[in-house]
């Protein structure tokens, strides 16, 4: 950047750096609005959370920092090839104080240009720190919507009558008046023969005529358990199970949701059930455990 | 009457199971530990009937009647994606589940979709009429034989029904190794 080129005047070897003033204050607005499109992409995370905006903010980040980085190429380098001539007269070296007091000097710009390279710099790095926040503690994670007395309800909101279920079907139950997204709140319930079941202690009578509710988040990653499998011929066919389509974690209906197979690190957690004057089905109490993946910190 | 630990009883499963075994050529098994698979019918259209008959004269429930054309598109595509797509995916063609494999179903006609839906054969969980209807069952259908005998293939390459997302992945790594190519031809090598 300092060293004189073949097609400069060696008698001026400030004139690379002074080439053209607005080139510079271009390329230090470029850098400031980077810096403020990074500062939104740490708003964005802060306040919506919206992944389109933190999205747009950060592209808009980088792109305006390649544009500064053009412009500040352009400026100095010019165009074409330069070759470094090592047998040139001895330049000319402008003093401190020249360079100092001289006006309108290249010093106060190169000051302006990287004070906004560090301003860039600095909102690009809290961009890329700020989101650490979430690998903390979920707080979604163990809270659930489920409370004893609460009513199952399907997708349309309809409250689920325990006569609609064949053994040996499945399907997705949420509660009744809760959000439905939140991840606490999805079942899956489950119609076994209840000659199959072998529940635990204390458990004996979470089911209702063979119908059991295990939450429909995996524990492994969080996808939503979708797979039912029941034996049409229990003699010679695996026993019944949910498993998980992400990676094949399987969990045993007939036994409180433990892990027979597959990455998931505990047993589903299971909602006990019980039945309604009107045959509707309600919740019995509250989840078993903690409902979603097994992030660090939970304990079965 | 079916033997202990061997075979189940066939009293009772109705024509609607022997028609679903006998016509997908699951039935008969070659040993009692298999997973029946799909295959051409062992036995005679004519045959079949006659099994049929046979094992509906025991007792149980009929063949179901479904007809596509009474279905909804829509519906059936909602319906699908809820309760089949966990295993079949929502192209239908098939995956696994532990223990077992879901078959593909582009050769599955609409009665032996009804019939599966209702026996839930094999490690299949069953749905009874209280849970989707003749409606629901007739639009499953239509959408289960338009999706896996039409499918929608906008890049040319199908690439397993997955979708754009898989067929831009391919398109992606294809362009990026072209341009490196072009790139590699079209540079200047510093001197």
């Amino acid at each position: 950047m300092t060293g004189p080129r073949a097609q400069l005047e060696p008698e001026d070897p400030r004139r690379e750096v002074t080439a053209d003033p607005t080139r510079e204050l271009v390329a230090a607005v470029l850098l400031l609005a980077a810096a403020v499109a990074s500062a939104g992409f740490v708003a964005a995370y802060l306040l919506s959370g919206d992944t389109q905006l933190m999205g747009l903010a950060i592209g808009a980040t980088f792109v305006l920092l390649g544009l500064a980085l053009i412009v500040f190429a352009a400026g100095l380098a010019g165009e074409g090839r330069a070759v470094e001539e090592r047998a040139l007269p001895e330049p000319v070296q402008p003093s401190a104080g020249e360079i100092v007091t001289a006006p309108g000097s290249a010093i106060t710009r190169r000051r302006l240009l990287a004070g906004a390279a560090g301003v860039a710099g600095a909102s690009l790095g809290a961009a890329a720190i700020v989101p650490l926040a979430s690998l903390g503690p979920a707080p979604a994670l163990g809270r659930s919507a489920w409370r004893e007395g609460r009513r199952l309800v399907d997708d349309a909101g309809h409250p689920v009558k325990a006569e609609i279920m064949e053994t040996g079907s499945f399907l997705t139950a949420f509660p009744e008046g809760a959000s439905k997204v939140a991840l606490g709140s999805p079942l899956v319930v489950v119609r076994i023969d209840p000659s199959m079941l072998n529940p635990p202690p204390g458990r004996e009578d979470w089911a209702v005529d063979g119908i059991l509710a295990f939450s429909k988040i995996c524990t492994h990653a969080g996808c939503a358990v979708a797979m039912l499998r029941y034996p049409l011929f229990p003699d010679r066919e695996p026993g019944p199970a949910l498993v998980c389509p992400c990676h094949y974690s399987t969990f045993d209906v007939t036994r409180a949701g433990e892990v027979l197979f597959g990455p998931a690190g505990r047993q589903l957690p299971q909602l006990p059930l019980r039945l309604r004057p009107d045959g509707t089905l309600e919740a019995a109490g509250p989840m078993s455990g903690p409902v979603g993946p097994a992030a660090s910190g939970v304990d079965w | 009457m079916g033997v202990e630990h061997q075979g189940p009883s066939l009293v009772g499963v109705g024509g609607l199971a022997a028609d679903f075994e006998l016509s997908t050529g699951r039935m008969p098994l070659a040993a009692p530990n298999l997973q029946p698979i799909r295959s051409d019918p062992s036995f005679s259209g004519a045959d079949i009937r006659r099994l049929v008959a046979y094992i509906a004269s025991l007792g149980g429930p009929a063949i179901p009647s479904i007809d596509p054309s009474r279905g909804s598109l829509l519906e059936g595509r909602d319906l699908f994606a809820l309760q089949c797509a966990g295993c079949h995916q929502i192209s239908g063609a098939g995956g696994v589940v532990t223990g077992a494999t879901v078959p593909a179903l582009d050769q599955a006609t609409p009665t032996q979709i009804g019939e599966a839906v209702r026996l839930g054969p094999y490690l299949m969980p069953r749905f009874g009429p209280e849970q989707l209807d003749q409606h629901q069952l007739d639009s499953i259908a239509l959408y289960v034989t338009q999706t896996t005998r039409h499918p929608d293939d906008a890049g040319g390459l199908p690439l397993g029904h997955l979708g754009p997302i898989p067929e831009g992945m391919v398109a992606w790594l294809v362009a990026m190794g072209a341009l490196l190519v072009v790139a590699r031809m079209t540079g200047e090598r510093a001197s």
